[in-house]
Formats: C-alpha cells, structure tokens, sequence
C-alpha cells in the first residue's frame, strides 16, 4: 500500500484511513495536516448533558445497557459503533424520542425529563438526522422557524423580522444563503446548513449529528466542519456520530464507543488510534486480507464514449472476465450515472455500451439483464429491495422469469431457490418469509446480491457496496466479490471508501466532474494518487494514460 | 486546487430561485386571467351580447357560489387531502336550510344562514374526525361520506322538494342583489377569499398547512399537531360548503335530493385549475377562486355561443386535464432550472 | 439452518383474518337475508342479486389490479356509459353488431390508454387524471345520446338481463362470466410473475424497475384493460337494461372501489386478494338484497350503508395493524438473537417516527 503521509497541501477529502501502525500518535504522521484548532477552553466541570447509567431495552431486548457519556461545551464529541451498537436508541434518547428505562439526563447538572421531541428542543438539544427533513414548498426562512415564527402584534408572523433573523444565523456561519428560496432544489448539504440555522434559531446548546457527512462532496465536508468548529469556539456541545473514523480524527476531541449495547470507553480521542477505535467497535483485530491475483479473460463491458449533457462526458472503460475494476472519485463526480445509464436506469444521448461484443440498447433496464448485467444499487432501501416483501421474495425478484414453469411460479421452487442463494451468501435471517426490513442492514445487502447472483451475471455492476454495513459484514462482502472474479466474473465496483477500493481492486478508474481523468493499476495506486486524480491537484508522477 | 479558502464562502444560490419560483406562481394567476381574457374577447367577438352588464353580472354571482366552496376546499387539498363531500354538503345543506322557510314561517335569513352553516359543520366534523383522528385516507373517507350525506338527504327529502313560492322573496333577491353593479354575494364571497388568503399567509397555523401538505413526515417530526390541523381544515371545508348550500337555494330556488350531485368534481376542477397542487404543499385560496371563475365564464361563454349545456361536463374536465398537465411541465422546468444553477456554482 | 418449508401456517397466511372475516361476513348476511324473507334464497332472488353485481364485480377486477400498483381509475363508470351511448348511436344508424363491438372495446382501450399515458408518460396523479377523464367522458358520453334512449336491442342480447346463463335460473351471465374472469385473474395475480411484479411496484416502484420490471409499460396495460373492461361491462349492462340513455351507469365507480376497498385491498397498494374481492362483492350484493326486502330500507336508504361499510373497510385494517404490531413485539420477546433484535427495534422505531 501507498505511503500514508500526505504532502500535497490540499486538505485531503475524507476517503482517507489514519495510519493503523501504533507509532503515530502525534499528529505529525496523521495524514490530515490540519491540527486540532484551539476551542474554547473546554469546561472539565459540569457538561452540558450527561447520560449516565442508561439502560433501554424493546421488547426485553436490550439496546444499552449501563451507558454513560458527557458532552462538554466547546466540545465535539464522537460516538462510534457498528450498527446495532446503540447508537441510534442513545441519539433518539436525547433526542427525546425515547425515555431510558433505567438512567438520568442531566443537563448542567441538572436532572431534566424528557417527554418528547419538544421537550428536548425546548431544553436547546438539537439533532441533525442523516436525512435532512425539510419542507420542500416552504421557504429557507420558514423552515428554520417553522411553528415558531416570529410574531407582530394580533399573532401575525413577521416576514421581515424572521428574514433578519435568519440573514444573521447564516452571517454567524458564514455562508450565504437566500432566506426567501424555497427548500424544493436544495443538495443535501444545503438542507443540512438550514438544519443547523433551525438548531442554531433554537438557541441549542447540543448539537447532535448523526453522519452528517454521509453524501457531502470534501467541500461541503470541509465547510460543515468549519461551522462545527465555530459553533464549539462559541460554547456549544457537539455530538458526532460516524462510521468515518478519519473524520472522527480530525474533528472530535472525545470519543465514546458502544459495542452490543454496553459502553466500551468514554474519553478523550488524544492517544488513540484507528486500530484502538476499531478494535472497540469490534473487540476484534481487524484481519488485512491478502488479494489474490487472477488472471483476466476476455473484455466483458466496453463502453465507449458515453456521454449525458451535464453529467459525464466522453467515458470510455473496459472490464475484464475476472477482474474487479473499482471507479473511485469524490461524491458528484457522475459515478453512479454512469453506472445507472450502463445498466439503463438512466439515458445517455451518445457513446455506445456493448456486453460481450453485442451493443446494450440504451435506457432498457431488462435488455441489460439479459446481457448478463446485475446491478446492485446505491440506496438499497429505496432501489434494492422491496422492504415489505419477504427475504425469499426479495432473493427471487429478478429471477421470477426464470422460475416459472407452465407459466405459474410455484411457492415450492421459489423457497428451495431462495434459500439455496440465502445459504450460498450466508444471509443471516429469522424466517425466510420475514419482511426483509427485520434484517440488518448487512443482511439486506447480501439479499440484494443474491438477488443478481442467482441470475448468474457475467458483469456485476455494485454502487458502494459496503455503505451503512457493519465491519464484520463489510470483510464478506470484499470476500464475495473478489472471489466473484476468480470465478470469471467482471465486477465493476463503484466505492467512495479508498481503504475498499485499494484492496479489493485490480484496476482503479478516477472520475471527476463527469470525466474519467486517471487510470491506475493495483500496483501503481495509492490513496494519495487516487485523491489527487479525483480532486485535480497537480499530478506529479505518471500521467494519465489511455485506454486500458 | 487549494481547498481551505481564504476568501468570501461561496454564496449557495445567489439569483435567489425563490424569486423564480415567486415568478413561475405569478405567471400560473396571469395565466388563468390570460385565458379568461381570451375566452371573453373571443366570445364578445362572436356575440356581443356576452359582455352585457346582466350577463357579467350573472357570471359574478354564480361563480361566488362555487368559488366560496373552492375555498374550503383549498384549505383541505392544501394538506394533501381531498374533500369529495362538498357535493353531497352543499345538497343537503341547500335542501335543509331552504326548508326552514317552509316549517317555520317568517324565519330570520341570518338564521337560514346559520343553519346552513350548522349543517356543514356537522357533516365536517365528522368527515374531519374519521380522516385526523383515525389516520384514514382522506380519499375514501369522503368518497364514503359523499355516498351518506346523499343518501341521507334523499331519506329526508323523499320524493318531495322545496319549490321556489316557499321562499320569501327576500331571500331569493339575495342572488340578484347588487352594489354599484356588483353582485351583493360576489363581494361577500371575495371577502372571504381576502380573509382566508391572509390567514394563510400570516398564521403559524396557516402555515402549517402548507407544512403537512408539503412533507407529512417532516411535519410529524416537527411537532406540528397534524390531527388538530386537518381537522380544521375538513371542518372549514364542510362550513363553506354548507354556507354554499344556502347559495345554492338562493340561486335555483328548487331544490330536491338531487341538487349539487357532482360539484365536488367541478370544485375540484376549479382548485386544480387555480394553481392549487393535488398533492398539496402550494397554491392559494385566490387562485382556487379564479380557477372558479374561469370555468363558470366558459359554462357562461359556451351558453351564450349557443353551445349545448351537453358540452360543459366534457370541457370542464379537459380544463382539468389541461391545467394538470401544464402545472406538471412547469415544475419539471421549474426543478431543472433550479438545479442547473446550484450545478453552476459547483458545490 | 434446517431447510423451511411452508408451515401450515404460512400456506393458510394469505388466507387469515381479512378473507376470513369476509366468508364469515357472508354466512352472516345469508343468516340475516334468510331470516328476513323467505324468499331470500329464492331463484329469482339470487337471479335479481347477479344482476346487481355482476357488472360491478368484473369492473372490479382491474380496478384491483390498478389500487395494487397504488394508482385508481375513477373513470370506468364513464367509460362504461360512453361505451353503452356508442353501443345506441350506433345501432340506430343499423351497424352490424359484430362491428359495434368492436368499436366499443376499442373506444374503452382508447379512452384507458389516454389515462395510462398521462398517468405514465406525463408523469400525473391518476387522481387527479381520472377526475378528469370521469368528467370528460361522461360529457362525451352524454353527447353522443343527448337525451335520447335507445331500447330495441336484438335478442338474444336483449335478454341478458333475464335469462339465466346455460339456463340456470339463478345465476346471471354477468355473474357467470365474472367468476371466470375472476378465477384467471387470481392465478394471474398470485401466480405469475406479473402478478408478483404488481406487488412489488405497488410496495416499491423504483426497487421493481432496478429489478427489470417494466413499470410503466405494466400500468399502461393495467389502464388500457381497465378501459376494455368497462366498455365490455358498458354493453353487458345495456343488454342487461336493455336501453342505453343519458347516465347510464352513473356512481358506479364508487360502488366499484368500496367493493374492492371491502374485499381487503389496500388503498395504499401493495396488498390485496382477488378471493376477498369476491367475498366483497357478494357480501355487498348479498346485504343490499336483504335489507331492501325489509320493507323498511330502500335503495338511498343503502347508499348510506354503503358509505357506512366503505369507512368501516378502512378504519378495521389500521385497527388490525396496531394489532399485528403488538403481536410481533410479544413475539420476539421469545427470539435469542440481540443483534438482530437491535436492528429490528432500531428499524420498528425509526417506522413509528
């Protein structure tokens, strides 16, 4: 792998992993050069809200057991776990969603009750869910200040008082935005700033945010992570939940993990490592798995010179029988389209995709399934799967054509087939008959890839293959499709995680703003290239070469 | 490229789209004039007779009638509800309120009125109370509600009906009454549009509506008490309709258990046309009044073209096919546009 | 893990509580109907409840398939009178039956495919579409007639309302052609992979379409054959009446959707049975004959009960759900994996919110 000390001056986006080697624990080696600005001297008195002793249990299943964590003004604090660690059941007690069974909420020391989400936002906590939820009709201003808006005399809103207002909470987090805009059009960060202006309009002394950075390009990481920073210098708690552990480093001053409901440490980040943080998340080391090398066949993709007015130009890739071929590049950069157009989700106005020699008709879905393409989309809950349908039904939904005999489908066969390739993925389920929404969110990933795998692809296209999985289930997945490829098939990966791309692939195309601009084998590679390539800092080693 | 910047933070949005949006909005209204105007030059043209100031006149005080029951409307489309009883209100209430003459001699008409309103209220409440409190689709509850108010004023109606020498002549004139040439019920009406489109615009709980039209979930989340909302929103609905119903009486005089069977879908044509979204979230009260008002000036206009009567459930509902339509290619643009120029500041 | 096959009940699943209820229903009104006359289960009883039925039966067939894939069609009634004034205009100007037909089905294809294709193609509510092309073609419709009626139709069509179908006294063609009809579209619907596609893109559209499901081209189809339908029930029903007038038919997409409402189908779509719609629709038949034989009620007297049953179809699945809800926590009290129990709370709360 790559050398890890970054010298390109630009703030490195997200995608990078901390160095694992326990002989870093300064900042001098940390990949981000940034340094831990100097907060507000931070009170080691009374914080600001502290759980302590929080037991919650659903149906006497217990989601904490025992929890404890303080926030402190001028703070940010991490909370890290796996999925199914706690950690929502904790954001949605503070959230007053939720009441813990067992434990206190103190707020300065005083112990507050928190009967529902009011009662939190009138206490000055305020969360900041991973999808924004905004009114889409109603103007910037009004979603900040809806239900509370500011009052003339005989109960009238205050248009003008209300522009004001906000105008002044957008000054104070410098940046700049139309009050009067309606929210329909706005890109998720921009919703996420009107969030924290409503935080903010609410006076929240708390501020929780549950993976704010999830689908923010590194500008919009960088410009939330400046407004974090203000909002601590002026005395507020932060609360920072994310599976990013590089962001965790450069951002959080504490850290807490939750692993199986129970508290696993709860202190300051300085001295700790990535390893120290997954091995808590985990109570595991992390196992490096060694890549196998395969021999690549014939040309299975090739796609040529595809382009959508606006959104990608001129892409021109082949993927090999045997290969996985990662197409890495910041969030934006047009990946996802152009998988969704090769697959035929999405048109394309020109260029030309064949499969095995024979050109796809664009914007056919189905014609690219009988090519032998499956697709694993980004957003599994939405596009992957049907919740309410059951596992079994989930497994055969793309095979249903197949299944059939005399024209009928007969429960019988689709059972055996669903639970052959739920065996085959080792899909971890209850029935197979449950709804698919009851299993984790690893499972259902397993489910949407035996969905195509049991159509026998010879190219399978998968879009952030290991979003929003836990570790354990994330190793498989790179073990499924690394050992897809040494059985011939061509795996076409789209990932935004370097640590995933840099492992698993054989081939590293970079797109950036809807160009492919870099071409990198496994050997040449680094996360270093990668990011350069897909921000377009000054390449200084190879340039970039033609088609591979 | 330097990521950390130095210089002023990139203003997101700076042409300020909701100026366009503001823009689009205004353009649908002009839009609505723009045809009426159309149909009026057009049809004056043809027949001059059209613009005559009792033709106007008439125009004005039938479409008051609609264009008040548009507006309660409005309130319930707004939440992304439907309210399918108005018909069947608006029936009942005519029939009801009509027949107080008839019981009790030398009735007060304010009485009347509250009758009527009485009536709405009553159906509304109960509309309102199924729909908020047991969380059912608004779409059947009202289908349901249209079947039982009907049927329940045919039970009271019977065979009979309530003739137009049972009305005092007062009451009648209510629909001819004018001042300075305007129709007495169509200043009222427009009073009310005025009053509704400012609680709209300048209540919380106004706002609120358009809120849970505009996202149901994020209103959830938000603490907006959604029941008590859409309660009052059917609630209004059902006292608009039932004050319509009087309208109605005054208006046709004859009233049996068939009256208003149907309205509720050229009510719905009417909000739809006026810029008011099926799926609720946007429009306005005014707009819903103007979509009235256009298509009872078309009804008017194809009468006085010597157009059968036949043809105006037909044009009705291609208006409505129409003006869908259109709403859905100016949003398209609309989010296009939007999109475009956040894509050019490349955030 | 052992291999599963299908428990008892999971086989009887589909089956449960909503179905149940219906056939349940059914014996009910049959009780009561029995008890109220004698001659509740009399040839000519059962021959006059067919004829109420049967052409709102059919006509709910597609319009399940259609609330399953989440939209609504309120425009067959219309369709359907368009269709019977096409049928009258056109036989007083002597054109061959035969020929009638199939200008009929074909104006009922054509009038379904505009629906279908604002609704897919132009991407509009088809609540919205259909109000409007309920109004449309019931002003078309009426046009076509004006005011006229039209009644010498040839036997032996004429007779359609009277004679039993193959002879049977009791049973109406109407009824007769819709349990064919039925019995094709419950095997289609639970048995095919159409069908299953109908599930799917009713529960979730985008999912279904990533899974190569042609999802607009289905609900083209689904809205062409609903047009077919109506304009075949449009002249079964004019035979049956034998005349074709101004409002013919008029309603009767209200009663078409509380039929199906009734018979279990999810106004939300996604969920539904051919065999409840069945159950529904003989329930409906069956209590509307047994009160109007009570002397007391009559038929405004039954629209009332009709509403009072299409609000009560509706209120009872969210009852039902609570219900299913505090039955599945109770029943993972009684599971041993956590983990999987965290997600599944974590996944349940973040439902309720």
């Amino acid at each position: 792998m790559g050398c890890c000390v970054s010298s390109s001056p630009s703030w490195p986006p997200v995608k990078t992993m901390p160095p694992s080697s326990p002989d870093t624990t300064n900042g001098a080696n940390d990949p981000t050069p940034r340094k831990q600005p100097p907060g507000a001297p931070r009170s080691e008195a009374t914080p600001v809200l502290s759980l302590q002793g929080a037991a919650k249990a659903f149906a006497g299943v217990h989601a904490l057991e025992g929890v404890s964590l303080d926030l402190y003004a001028g703070e940010a604090h991490a909370l890290v776990g796996e999925n199914g660690a706690g950690k929502s059941t904790l954001v949605k007690i503070l959230g007053g969603v939720h009441q813990p069974d067992e434990g206190a909420l103190l707020m300065d020391g005083r112990e507050i009750v928190l009967g529902g989400t009011a009662d939190a936002r009138a206490a000055g906590i305020a969360v900041i869910y991973q999808e924004p939820t905004l009114f889409p009709d109603l103007s910037v201003a009004e979603n900040v200040f809806i239900g509370r808006q500011p009052l003339r005399s005989g109960r009238r809103i205050d248009y003008r008082a209300m522009d004001a207002e906000v105008n002044r909470i957008f000054e104070r987090l410098g940046v700049q935005m139309d009050p009067d805009r309606i929210a329909r059009g706005l890109s998720i960060a921009e919703q996420q700033l009107v969030e924290i202006a409503k935080a903010l309009s609410s006076e929240a002394k708390v501020l929780i945010m549950d993976e704010p950075t999830a689908a923010l390009s590194p500008v919009e990481v960088e410009r939330l992570f400046r407004i974090t920073e203000t909002l601590r210098a002026e005395g507020s708690a932060i609360l920072f939940i994310s599976h990013r552990l590089e962001e965790v480093f450069a951002l959080c001053q504490r850290v807490t993990i939750l692993r199986d409901g129970k508290l696993v440490l709860s202190q300051k980040l300085e001295g700790l490592t990535a390893d120290d943080l997954i091995r808590g998340m985990v109570g595991r080391d992390l196992l490096l798995r060694e890549h196998e090398q395969h021999t690549p066949g014939d040309a299975v993709l090739e796609v040529d010179g595809l382009t959508r007015e606006g959104v990608f130009a001129d892409i021109s890739l082949e993927v090999r029988a045997g290969e996985v071929v990662a197409l890495a590049g910041l969030v934006g950069a047009g990946r996802s389209e152009v998988a969704r157009a090769i697959f035929g989700i999405d048109r394309y106005d020109a260029g030309s995709v064949r499969v095995g020699g024979e050109t796809l008709r664009r914007g056919s879905p189905i014609t690219a399934m009988t090519a032998g393409i499956g697709f694993v989309p980004e957003d599994r809950r939405q596009h992957g799967l049907v919740m309410d349908f059951s596992t079994e039904d989930n497994i055969a939904l793309a095979s249903l054509g197949r299944l059939k005999r005399y024209g009928l489908l007969f429960s019988s066969d689709e059972r055996e087939f669903s639970l052959d390739w739920a065996k085959r993925l080792q899909v971890k389920y209850g029935r197979i008959s449950n709804p698919v929404s009851s299993l984790s969110g690893g499972n259902q990933q397993k489910v949407v890839l035996a969905k195509w795998l049991s159509r026998e692809p010879r190219l399978l296209i998968v879009d952030e293959p290991t979003r929003g999985i836990d570790i354990g289930t994330k190793a498989e997945v790179h073990r499924l499709l690394s050992s897809l490829a040494g059985e011939g098939v061509a795996v076409l990966m789209i990932s935004s995680e370097l640590p995933e791309v840099l492992s698993v692939a054989d081939r590293i195309l970079v797109m950036r703003e809807g160009r492919l601009v870099a071409r990198l084998t496994r050997e040449e590679a680094s996360e270093e290239r990668i990011i350069a390539a897909a921000t377009g800092a000054a390449v200084t080693r190879n340039p970039v070469e033609g088609n591979h | 490229m330097s990521a950390t910047t130095t210089e002023a933070p990139p203003t997101i949005a700076p042409e300020s789209p909701r100026r366009l949006v503001d823009l689009v909005l205004r353009a649908r209204t002009f839009g609505i004039l723009g045809v009426l105007l159309l149909f009026v030059l057009i049809t004056t043209a043809i027949q001059p007779r059209f613009l005559h100031a009792a033709n106007i006149q008439f125009i004005l005080a039938t479409t008051a009638l609609y264009a008040l029951v548009a507006v309660g409307e409005t309130f319930v489309v707004i939440t992304r509800n439907v309210d399918l009883s108005v018909g069947s209100v608006v029936g009942l209430s005519a029939y009801v309120s009509a027949n107080m003459f008839q019981a009790h001699h030398g009735i007060p008409i304010p009485v009347v009125f509250l009758v009527g309103l009485g009536v709405g209220v009553a159906c509304g409440l109960v509309t309102g109370i199924i729909t908020a409190v047991g969380r059912v689709p608004s779409l059947v509850v009202t289908l349901a509600m249209l079947y039982i108010i009907r049927g329940f004023d045919t039970i009271i109606v019977g065979s009979g009906q309530v003739v137009a020498n049972s009305l005092p002549n007062s009451f009648i004139n209510i629909f001819h009454a004018t001042i300075l040439g305007i129709p007495d019920v169509a200043i009222a009406v427009a009073v009310v549009v005025a009053i509704a489109a400012f609680y709209l615009r300048t209540y919380r709980s106004g706002r609120e509506l358009y809120a849970i039209g505009s996202d149901p979930d994020a209103a959830r989340l938000g603490g907006i008490p959604i029941a008590r909302r859409i309660f009052g929103a059917f609630v209004l609905s059902g006292a608009l309709a039932g004050l319509g119903g009087v309208l109605w009486a005054t208006q046709y005089n004859t009233i049996d258990a068939t009256a208003a069977t149907g309205l509720e879908l050229q009510i719905i044509a009417a909000v739809v046309v006026g810029g008011v979204a099926i799926f609720g979230g946007s429009g306005s009260v005014v707009g819903a009044a103007l979509g009235a008002l256009l298509l009872q000036t078309i009804n008017s206009a194809l009468n006085v073209l010597g157009v059968a009567s036949l043809w105006t459930e037909a044009i009705s509902g291609f208006l409505l096919l129409v003006a869908i339509t259109l709403d859905r290619g100016i949003q398209l643009r609309l989010a296009a546009a939007l999109r475009r120029r956040r894509v050019h500041l490349g955030a | 893990m052992a291999p599963e096959s299908r428990t008892l009940k999971e086989r009887l699943a589909p089956l449960m509580h909503w179905d149940t209820g219906l056939a349940v229903a059914l014996v009910a009104v049959a009780i009561f109907g029995s008890s109220v006359s004698s001659q509740f289960f009399s040839s000519y009883n059962i021959f006059t409840l067919c004829t109420n039925i049967g052409d709102l039966a059919i006509m709910a067939l597609p319009m399940t398939l259609i609330i399953i894939t989440g939209e609504i069609d309120l425009s067959v009634a219309s369709i359907l009178a368009v269709s019977a004034e096409t049928l009258g205009a056109l036989w007083t100007h002597h054109w061959p039956l035969a020929l009638i037909f199939v200008v009929c089905l074909a104006i009922g294809a054509l009038a379904g495919f505009i629906n279908g294709v604002l609704i897919t193609r132009v991407g509009l509510p088809s609540l919205a579409v259909t109000i409007g092309t309920l109004t449309l073609y019931r002003g078309l419709a009426n046009v076509i007639l004006g005011a006229s009626t039209v009644s010498n139709f040839p036997s032996p069509f004429n007779n359609l309302g009277v004679t039993g179908f193959l002879g049977i006294s009791w049973l109406s063609w109407s009824v007769a052609i819709f349990l064919v009809l039925a019995v094709i579209t419950g095997v289609v619907l639970r048995r095919t992979p159409f069908g299953r596609s109908l599930f799917a893109i009713g529960l979730s559209q985008e999912a279904a379409f990533h899974a190569g499901m042609r999802v607009k081209r289905t609900k083209l189809l689904l809205f062409v054959l609903s047009g077919v339908v109506a304009a075949a029930v449009g002249l079964l029903y004019a035979f049956e009446l034998s005349s074709a007038g101004e409002n013919i038919g008029i309603g009767f997409e209200l009663q078409v959707i509380t039929i199906v409402l009734l018979g279990g189908v999810s106004i939300f779509g996604g969920k539904g049975t051919i065999l409840g719609v069945a159950l529904a629709a003989f329930v409906y038949a069956g209590l509307r004959s047994a009160l109007l034989l009570t002397s007391s009620f009559n038929e405004n007297d039954f629209e009332v009960v009709s509403g009072g049953l299409l609000i009560l179809s509706v209120l009872i699945p969210n009852a039902a759900s609570f219900v299913q809800r505090a039955r599945a926590l109770m029943r993972r009290g009684q599971m041993r994996d956590r983990r999987k129990l965290l997600a599944l709370a974590d996944a349940e709360v973040l439902d309720r919110e």
